[in-house]
């Protein structure tokens, strides 16, 4: 597969895959809003994210090959780092890369029957305009090693993102105040991040992030340094969604159009995470953040938190996307606490939930937005007896439901399995009883919404079309089937993690 | 004591509008003083970037006097521009080719980054307008407080439909 992409893929394809992926949906951007006829733009943007989706397999291939050293890196207008902005992929963001240009590619297979129903008619093209200036975004903040560069990149994506929530107030005008205050958290969060990198940028001359990251040990007990670790942190947990910076997460979830929050809760947060991870373990080391700065008693208690008060929360919850977003949340503090432990381990584990999560939350979030589609609702008695009128949305929402709850033979399974191990390596086996605890919460809320679909009377038993559309479908059980494959050969997904988990510990080997 | 508190006022000027923005972010409830403090936030982020690029001494980064790589004047910008962009990026990515400056110039790159910051923080503070008239047409209110009671409301009655549902099943 590998060998064959590599051998088949031109030369310039070889040699600029690192800036195409990224120029592609950006200046496809643009060139949507002059697209009069909604159908059209949705080609167009399936065409911009499947060729990211190439691109990002290349960038893949290129850095597993031995020869590579596992690092590929491209200057910007030939203008070498560290001067020059640079464009640098290693194991773990060719990881992230793939996840999201797939999930890009699936999201806007799915997206144009819901887009149609929930979005008015003459803003659908740009409505594809934003959805490809954010996927753009995201993949600029997974693809540079600037650090200044990141934060425009996360700009981009999230201003197009305060867009795409707002647009779900053709359906939802909460919608509207959801998207203000993700929008007032989200410049914080950024802003915070500037004000980290300015410190860092003060400390070390530089903004290269492998460069900062050579010449942080010379500067060890820095006050400066220490300051800015300190905005990076809260600014990239603020995008995570990290504990109890997750705020504006749920309302942004719940109100926009469906298709957004199937993308978003996919993407957007584990791309927060990735920079959070590059910036943890590569830029700053992380005996520097594991040990002198007592990181782990900061960082562990707030992913417990999130993994116990936030499940909690879902249970309680009567809307779906709002149980889900709730639940996100506490995915989120999973990943964090897998990161926590600071070994490699733990932060493959860490990774290796991330990409399970962005599939099953594909998958759950795909199926509402198929429910949306066909029954305008998302409470959870619009899913009363949906398991008999529409039997194949409602067994893929199951098979990723079960595999959210972390059912053996499932996706969600196994990366738990690999948290456990991680955690109990470190001692930690409270922890383990502590994600066991959470996971049984995650039962209640996950059955709840089980118990509705598959053993309830339907509310209104006459309903015109029962199925979601094909297009919704396909994508659909693509991530439903990929759960349960995943959940039986891990060789892939943990291959992939435990590469990207040695890659971030060995930013600065490179250099 | 007091030298260093002088000797920092740019940063104390900073630190106190950072302050006075995020303040007003978080306790203002009207939605349109709420972007001002973000900007206000935002823009104190600016004048520390362009802080930071002050060199003691160092007076506006354009090569003048013995600098300046000219003698006459057409040559001049030319020179510039070979020096800056024909070496392929090696003159630039290495750093053992210095040029011997005569004059102290104050560090452009962070005025350059600010460039860019600048261009994002008007789109957030257009985006965050354009969002506040939307709610203006849907909720005829910009007061944060009035907007979340009718929220509310909202979804109390919402609530209270499934509640019912739920009992009326189990019944």
């Amino acid at each position: 597969m590998i060998d064959l992409l590599l051998r088949s893929a031109p030369d310039w394809a070889l040699a600029h895959a690192a800036p195409l992926l990224v120029m592609v949906p950006l200046v496809l951007a643009p060139v949507l809003t002059l697209v009069p006829n909604g159908r059209i733009a949705w080609f167009i943007s399936i065409a911009g994210t499947a060729a990211s989706l190439i691109f990002s397999l290349i960038l893949l291939a290129i850095v597993q090959t031995p020869e590579t050293s596992g690092v590929v890196s491209y200057a910007i207008g030939n203008w070498l780092p560290p001067l020059g902005i640079e464009f640098r992929v290693d194991a773990l963001n060719a990881m992230i890369l793939v996840l999201v240009s797939a999930m890009g590619v699936l999201a806007s297979v799915m997206s144009y029957p819901t887009v149609v129903a929930e979005i008015p008619k003459e803003k659908t093209s740009l409505f594809y305009s934003a959805f490809l200036a954010c996927f753009a975004g995201l993949c600029g903040v997974a693809i540079t090693g600037d650090a200044f560069n990141l934060f425009v990149f996360l700009e981009i994506s999230s201003l197009s993102t305060y867009v795409l929530v707002a647009l779900g107030a053709s359906r939802d005008r909460r919608a509207l105040h959801a998207a203000f205050n993700y929008l007032v958290m989200g410049t914080i969060g950024a802003t915070f991040f500037i004000i980290g990198v300015g410190f860092l940028y003060a400390a070390t001359g530089t903004l290269n992030m492998a460069d900062i990251a050579s010449k942080l040990p010379a500067l060890e007990g820095s006050r400066t340094v220490q300051a800015g670790f300190a905005f990076i942190v809260v600014g990239l947990g603020l995008k995570a969604a990290m504990w109890p910076l997750h705020q504006w997460l749920p309302n942004a979830y719940s109100y926009g159009p469906s298709f957004v929050t199937m993308f978003l809760s996919a993407t957007a947060t584990k791309v927060a995470l990735y920079a959070l991870i590059r910036f943890l373990f590569s830029v700053f080391n992380p005996q520097f953040v594991f040990e002198s700065a007592a990181f782990t008693a900061l960082l562990m208690p707030l992913g417990i938190a999130a993994m116990i008060a936030c499940s909690f929360q879902a249970v309680f919850q009567t809307d779906v996307r709002r149980m889900l977003a709730y639940s996100s949340v506490a995915q989120v503090g999973y990943m964090i606490l897998g990161i926590s432990i600071g070994t490699a381990a733990g932060l493959s584990a860490g990774l290796f939930h991330l990409l399970n999560h962005a599939m099953i939350k594909g998958a759950l979030f795909m199926a509402v937005a198929g429910v949306v589609l066909t029954y305008k609702g998302t409470n959870i008695r619009d899913f009363a007896g949906l398991g008999r009128s529409a039997p194949w949305t409602m067994t893929a929402f199951a098979i990723a439901g079960l595999s959210l709850i972390g059912v053996p033979l499932t996706a969600g399974f196994q990366s738990k399995l690999q948290l456990g191990y991680a955690l109990f390596e470190n001692g930690w086996w409270w922890a383990v009883i502590l994600v066991v605890f959470s996971s049984f919460l995650a039962v209640i809320y996950v059955g709840r919404i089980l118990e509705a679909v598959f053993f309830q009377p339907p509310v209104n038993p006459r309903k015109a079309r029962k199925e979601a559309p094909i297009v919704l479908l396909v994508p659909l059980w693509i991530l439903a089937l990929a759960n349960i494959y995943f959940g039986i050969t891990t060789e892939i997904p943990l291959g992939l993690a435990s590469d990207a988990a040695a890659a971030a510990f060995g930013l600065e080997m490179f250099r | 004591m007091l030298e260093f508190i002088l000797e920092r006022a740019n940063y104390w000027a900073i630190i106190g509008l950072m302050m006075i923005g995020l303040y007003i972010t978080f306790a203002s409830g009207n939605l349109i003083k709420r972007l001002v403090g973000l900007s206000t936030f935002q823009t104190s982020v600016f004048l520390f970037y362009v802080t930071l690029g002050k060199v003691a001494g160092g007076t506006a980064p354009i090569l003048f006097g013995a600098d300046a790589p000219a003698h006459g004047g057409g040559h001049g910008a030319e020179d510039v521009h070979h020096a800056v962009t024909v070496p392929g990026g090696q003159a630039l990515g290495n750093a053992s080719a210095p040029v011997e400056l005569v004059n102290t110039y104050s560090n452009v790159l962070p005025h350059v980054l600010m460039l860019t910051a600048i261009v994002v923080g008007v789109a957030t503070l257009s985006v965050g307008l354009a969002l506040i008239v939307r709610i203006r047409e849907a909720y005829g209110s910009i007061e944060s407080d009035e907007v979340r009671e009718i929220d509310l409301e909202t979804a109390l009655a919402q609530e209270a439909e499934i509640d019912q549902w739920l009992n009326g099943a189990g019944a």
